[in-house]
């Protein structure tokens, strides 16, 4: 009988489709891989099953009976627990409270037995590999055996399915190696295991079957063993390897003229903690660097160390051969380089303030005369980005946060060019926006470098990637694995570096956690 | 997908109560004073309350900019008291310096507050709360906890004379009722303290300089409250520690929330603000005038704050 | 219940894994140690230093003052120190306390159970609102509570002829309740200790007091964790009206009548007793034995500062805002150490 099923299920949001008639079935004792980019639709699919969302079209069925979970907390009782990328616990509580929140053993009174509870969380944890004090506070134990605890809670509440999202981005491998002992166990009580993960050795370790989304439909379903790593790679970036079709898929025009030898951007051994290990990476003027690679590889973390945004342990970063002194944003913004960030809504726009403020918030200074704005300027200055990059609005003063997903982000890069950067890092520019934007963005950035700036692009979308960017740089847990140059700028070397590096790579950047 | 987002007809008047609310329960109020309430219109009436209100007023325009950048500034009556109780001591130097220590003691508070908020990384409510206590503290050590007579005839005369029929009490809270409507609209200053109330972490990125920008807002607060506070011993010509600005923070959060400035930050509204201050005075007057007491007007703010909050409520997303 | 899980046996960690780990231990151990602890210890010092210069501090009836004086305060702040473990912050409480007061005198006409009942129904119906309108609503605590400050003090104000009118309390054994000793302790005192006793217990060894905690730490996780958010949000604000009631009941009893000019920045002392007792503003974190440290840490603090003499008494609110203040930067810090190794 098949445990957890879905048939036929459609979502749509509001200018986005995100899943297509998507089917997926989960058997018992079954491990079962959900892969795809940003936006294919894994996350929608798990709150669909988690009942977060109701879908709009077809049947979730569990255990054979057709159900409609109203919250996460009803899928929970029924049996299907899900374990968070970031940990779904309260860090302030201590181990063994977080593990028995809600199901605490009771002495006669009708009191928690505290002893009780201090002792089974030990044995339990024990066996997830995790010793430590269980009446220390969560939030101060390694994210990995947080994730352990997590872990343990989810199969503690009798579990029949237990989702997974990403459960390996923050473990270390021999954390990994114990999760792995664990998944192994469940699968052997029949419990069925959905898998999301972008590390492709851990796939082909632990899951038996694989289902691949792409821009919200199924593009494969099946036993994971008969595909090549390559294919699936393929598969879930959207790049049939046969017919690599060039022409019309993007708004860039192709190969851009690299003006001067000397980088307009230097950035040398970056290091942070734990996510990066020491990237280097040179643009010069009129050149787009794509940063390559699958999520989590570092990608948007070496974008916000060079805007100043992501403190450094290690490193420098010139502007035009003039080093970097303050390590802000504000340094960052004053020297030349403009970040676009990854998450729009969070780190972008202010919904609150208009068109007109948002694209003047970074350049006030410069439009203004002891403290007083010159609204004249602003509206120069607006009139042409707004014109320039045919943001479409009501007015200028129309609030931002009512704005297209694809009209914010011209805000956000018209806020950045009015600061004349020198540099501009765009970390996902065209995700989440129309078809008709995105060409326009595209077609923007290659304008943007004929001007003379140098670009750093990082997009999961390899179309974008490969026809935007002069150079790839691909990443891999917070190193560098390789670099694509001219003829080598092509779909075929961009998934085979990426192939080759998910494993050759992983070892290399234990042994920089190491050092 | 529309470009232009298009609004149903709630939804406008979702986005419109909150803003506009305020204006039509003052018209509503008023009109119905000027048919039920004798001598209503009478000047002497309209000067009292006028001059009742203006401390509230010029106290809620620094609470509305530090509203606006998602802060709370509880210290404001203590600021108050603070600046109250060091006139008495420096008339001697005249009254110009003696207005200027108050308003440095303002400044002082609100560096302080400002600087536990945006360095220190305390929440506003509770590195407030702490100068409430101790700023209160210190006004009444400072005024060995007396109260002091003021007999300087300027300060009298700031505090009881008129210019064209208004008193300068209500000029002066004119002028930075405008000056502050300026400062929003106008400056830098204003903008990038929307921007910071508004998303703070998308301002950090576009370059604002947080701290600065937060500890100038802290450091307004103060200086207006401390404007309130010689105001204040002006117009009761005595200096009162322990009762100046006694729950003035009140007050002056209820005069800025009820005028429609969201505690979530990112937008100040200034002229609500004033009208916020205005409609709860107006609500005490009319019980008063009545023969309704002054507690039936207290419970009658109390639900007027309720509905202020809940029709101005971000809807929870998704 | 839980599901038998063998995991083959790993590799165990390097020694220098443990070693950090051992480490991060201890240096946990002592920040929470600290954080827990300060008040008392800071409480212990302060007496200490009043028991060696000032000779009247030692007398036992001055304990009995310091105690019974801050019986009040204390019975607030323990509703206080849930409702901001939850991440929440009650501002009615001190309206709550002079209006629980006057009811208490004025219903004391028909007996001491009266006064006692009368302030809990009127108070924890305040509590009720307040906690409806921020679990169902999700307006601001802060507002919600303002907004029942004002109404409470309004109603307070009308019941007692606008503040001019002070009820005497008519009860005989309620006025015994507020005068009387037991083992040379007032009743009052001995009333907030088992009611701290009983806080105690509630939120350490209870589910309800595990909700708290987990509410406070991410409202988000313990949703999902199947905390019954709303219905525990409830709860504590009805704690915290019934106990501030009950607290102004008590002090009716104390003084034989229901005082209409006290109460002004009474949630102000009580926030600050709870946060200076270790718990943390912003929710997750906190135990009722550090907020009495913290309620008789400001009573102490009063009383010295009384027994000086020649110094106006309003250093001691000075003392107390700068005492506020350095707890909580000193927490801010502990906390950011505690999460950064």
């Amino acid at each position: 009988m098949t445990l957890l099923e879905v048939a036929g299920v459609s979502k749509t949001f509001p200018g986005v489709r995100a899943l297509d008639d998507v089917s997926f079935a989960l058997q018992p004792g079954e491990v079962h891989a959900l892969v795809g980019e940003n936006g294919a639709g894994k996350s929608t699919l798990i709150k669909v099953l988690t009942g977060v969302y109701q879908p709009d079209d077809g049947a979730v069925r569990y255990r054979g009976e057709p159900v409609s979970f109203g919250t996460p907390l009803d899928a929970q009782r029924a049996g299907i627990s899900t374990i968070y990328q970031e940990v779904n616990l309260v860090p302030l509580m201590s181990v063994a409270r977080n593990l028995f929140l809600g199901r605490e053993p009771r002495n006669a009174l009708g009191l928690v037995d505290e002893r009780r509870m201090n002792r089974e969380a030990a044995d339990v944890l024990t066996r997830y590999g995790v010793r430590t004090d269980v009446r220390r506070q969560l939030g101060t134990l390694a994210l990995g055996a947080q994730q352990m605890v997590a872990l343990a809670r989810a199969v503690m509440v009798d579990a029949k399915v237990v989702i997974m999202d990403e459960p390996t981005s923050s473990l270390e491998p021999r954390e990994v190696e114990t999760l792995f002992g664990v998944i192994r166990d469940l699968h052997a009580q029949g419990i069925g295991i959905v898998y999301v993960s972008h590390r492709l050795d851990e796939l082909y370790q632990i899951c038996d079957r694989v289902t691949i989304l792409r821009d919200g439909r199924v593009v494969h379903t099946g036993p994971l063993e008969e595909l090549e790593r390559i294919r699936l790679v393929s598969l879930m970036l959207g790049r049939d390897m046969a017919e690599v079709r060039r022409e019309g898929v993007t708004g860039f025009t192709g190969e851009h003229e690299v003006q001067g030898a000397q980088p307009v951007l230097r950035a040398a051994g970056l290091r942070n903690r734990h996510k990066l290990h020491g990237v280097d990476l040179a643009v010069r003027p009129g050149e787009v660097v794509g940063l390559g690679g699958l999520l989590g590889a570092g990608r948007s973390e070496t974008l916000k160390a060079i805007g100043g945004a992501l403190p450094l342990d290690e490193g420098t970063v010139e502007v035009a051969g003039a080093p970097l002194r303050r390590r802000t944003s504000v340094g960052a913004v004053k020297a030349g380089i403009a970040l676009l960030p990854e998450d729009r809504k969070a780190e972008g726009i202010v919904p609150s303030l208009s068109v007109r403020e948002n694209i003047a918030l970074a350049v006030l200074p410069r439009l203004s005369r002891l403290g007083l704005v010159s609204e004249k300027k602003i509206d120069t200055i607006v009139e042409r980005f707004m014109t320039r990059l045919r943001i479409k609005a009501s007015s200028p003063h129309q609030r931002v946060g009512d704005l297209s997903g694809g009209n914010q982000q011209k805000v956000l890069l018209a806020r950045l060019l009015a600061t004349a950067p020198k540099v501009l890092l765009l970390d996902e520019p065209t995700r989440g926006i129309d078809v008709g934007a995105k060409a326009e963005v595209q077609a923007l950035v290659d304008e943007l470098a004929a001007e003379g700036l140098g670009v750093v692009l990082v997009s999961s979308d390899a179309e974008e990637l490969i026809e935007g960017a002069d150079r790839v740089v691909v990443l891999r847990d917070g190193v560098v694995v390789g670099t694509l140059d001219g003829a080598d700028v092509s779909t075929e070397g961009l998934l085979r570096t990426i192939a080759a590096a998910s494993s050759a790579a992983a070892s290399a950047a234990t042994q920089e956690e190491a050092s | 997908m529309t470009d232009v987002a298009v609004r149903t007809p709630a939804q406008r008047v979702r986005a419109w109560l909150p803003a506009y609310g305020v204006y039509v329960a003052i018209v509503v109020l008023l009109l119905f004073n000027i048919a039920f309430t004798e001598n209503f219109l009478a000047w002497s009436n309209l000067r009292i309350q006028l001059i009742q209100v203006a401390p509230v007023v010029i106290v809620a325009l620094g609470m509305a900019l530090v509203i606006g950048t998602e802060g709370i500034d509880l210290s404001v009556g203590s600021v108050m008291a603070l600046a109250a109780a060091f006139i008495p001591l420096y008339l001697g130097y005249g009254v110009v310096a003696a207005i200027l220590v108050a308003l440095i003691a303002g400044v002082a508070v609100g560096a302080v507050n400002g600087l536990l908020v945006a360095r220190v990384g305390l929440q506003p409510i509770v590195a407030t709360l702490a100068l409430l206590v101790a700023g209160r503290g210190l006004a009444l050590v400072v005024s060995d906890s007396q109260l002091r007579e003021i007999r300087n005839p300027g300060l009298v005369e700031l505090g009881s004379g008129s210019l064209f029929g208004l008193p300068y009490l209500v000029w002066i809270a004119l002028a930075l009722v405008l000056t502050v409507a300026f400062v929003v609209r106008r400056t830098v200053f204003g903008r990038r303290l929307l921007a910071i109330g508004g998303n703070r972490p998308a301002a950090e990125l576009a370059g604002v300089p947080v701290g600065r920008v937060l500890v100038t807002v802290y450091v307004v607060s103060g200086t207006l409250a401390a404007v309130a506070g010689v105001l204040a011993v002006a117009r009761i010509q005595a200096s009162d520690a322990s009762a100046v600005g006694v729950l003035i923070e009140l007050s002056a959060i209820t005069a800025v929330v009820v005028g429609g400035t969201p505690l979530s930050g990112g937008r100040v509204r200034v002229w609500g603000t004033v009208a916020g201050a205005l409609l709860m005075q107006l609500v005490v007057a009319t019980m008063i005038k009545h023969d309704l007491p002054s507690s039936t007007a207290e419970m009658v703010q109390a639900v007027i704050i309720l509905v202020a909050v809940y029709a101005a409520r971000e809807r929870r997303s998704r | 219940m839980t599901q038998d899980v063998t995991v083959p046996p790993i590799a165990p960690p390097p020694e220098s894994a443990l070693r950090d780990e051992r480490r991060a231990d201890r240096l946990d151990r002592i920040v929470g140690t600290v954080q827990r602890q300060g008040a008392l210890a800071v409480l212990v010092l302060v007496a200490a230093i009043g028991f060696a210069a000032f000779p009247n501090f030692r007398s036992l009836a001055n304990a009995e003052t310091i105690l019974i004086s801050a019986a009040p305060l204390a019975l607030i702040a323990l509703g206080m120190t849930f409702v901001i473990i939850t991440g929440g912050i009650d501002l009615s409480v001190g309206s709550l306390y002079v209006l629980g007061g006057v009811v208490a005198a004025y219903a004391s006409q028909w007996g001491v159970l009266a006064a006692f009942l009368a302030p809990l129904l009127l108070c924890g119906a305040f509590g009720v609102v307040n906690g409806v309108l921020v679990a169902y609503t999700r307006m601001a605590p802060f507002i919600v509570t303002l907004a029942a400050l004002l109404g409470a003090r309004g109603l307070m104000r009308a019941l007692s002829n606008e503040g001019s009118e002070t009820y005497l309390v008519r009860s005989e054994a309620f006025r015994a309740f507020g005068s009387g000793e037991f083992l040379g302790l007032a009743y009052p005192v001995w009333l907030a200790l088992a009611l701290f006793a009983g806080g105690a217990v509630l939120l350490g060894r209870t589910r309800f007091g595990a909700s708290v905690y987990a509410i406070g730490g991410s409202e988000d996780a313990a949703r999902l964790m199947g905390v019954a958010v709303r219905r525990t949000q409830v709860n504590v604000y009805v704690l915290s009206g019934l106990l501030a009631g009950l607290a102004g009941a008590v002090n009716a009893a104390r003084l034989g009548s229901g005082v209409t000019v006290i109460g002004v920045g009474v949630e102000l002392d009580a926030i600050a007793a709870v946060v200076i007792g270790g718990t943390l503003l912003t929710g997750g974190a906190g135990t009722v034995a550090g907020t009495i440290a913290g309620v008789l840490l400001l009573g102490v603090i009063q009383n010295l500062i009384n027994q000086v003499g020649s110094v106006n008494i309003s250093w001691q609110q000075v003392i107390s805002g700068a005492f506020l203040a350095v707890v909580v930067v000193v927490q801010t810090y502990l906390t950011r150490l505690r999460r950064i190794q």
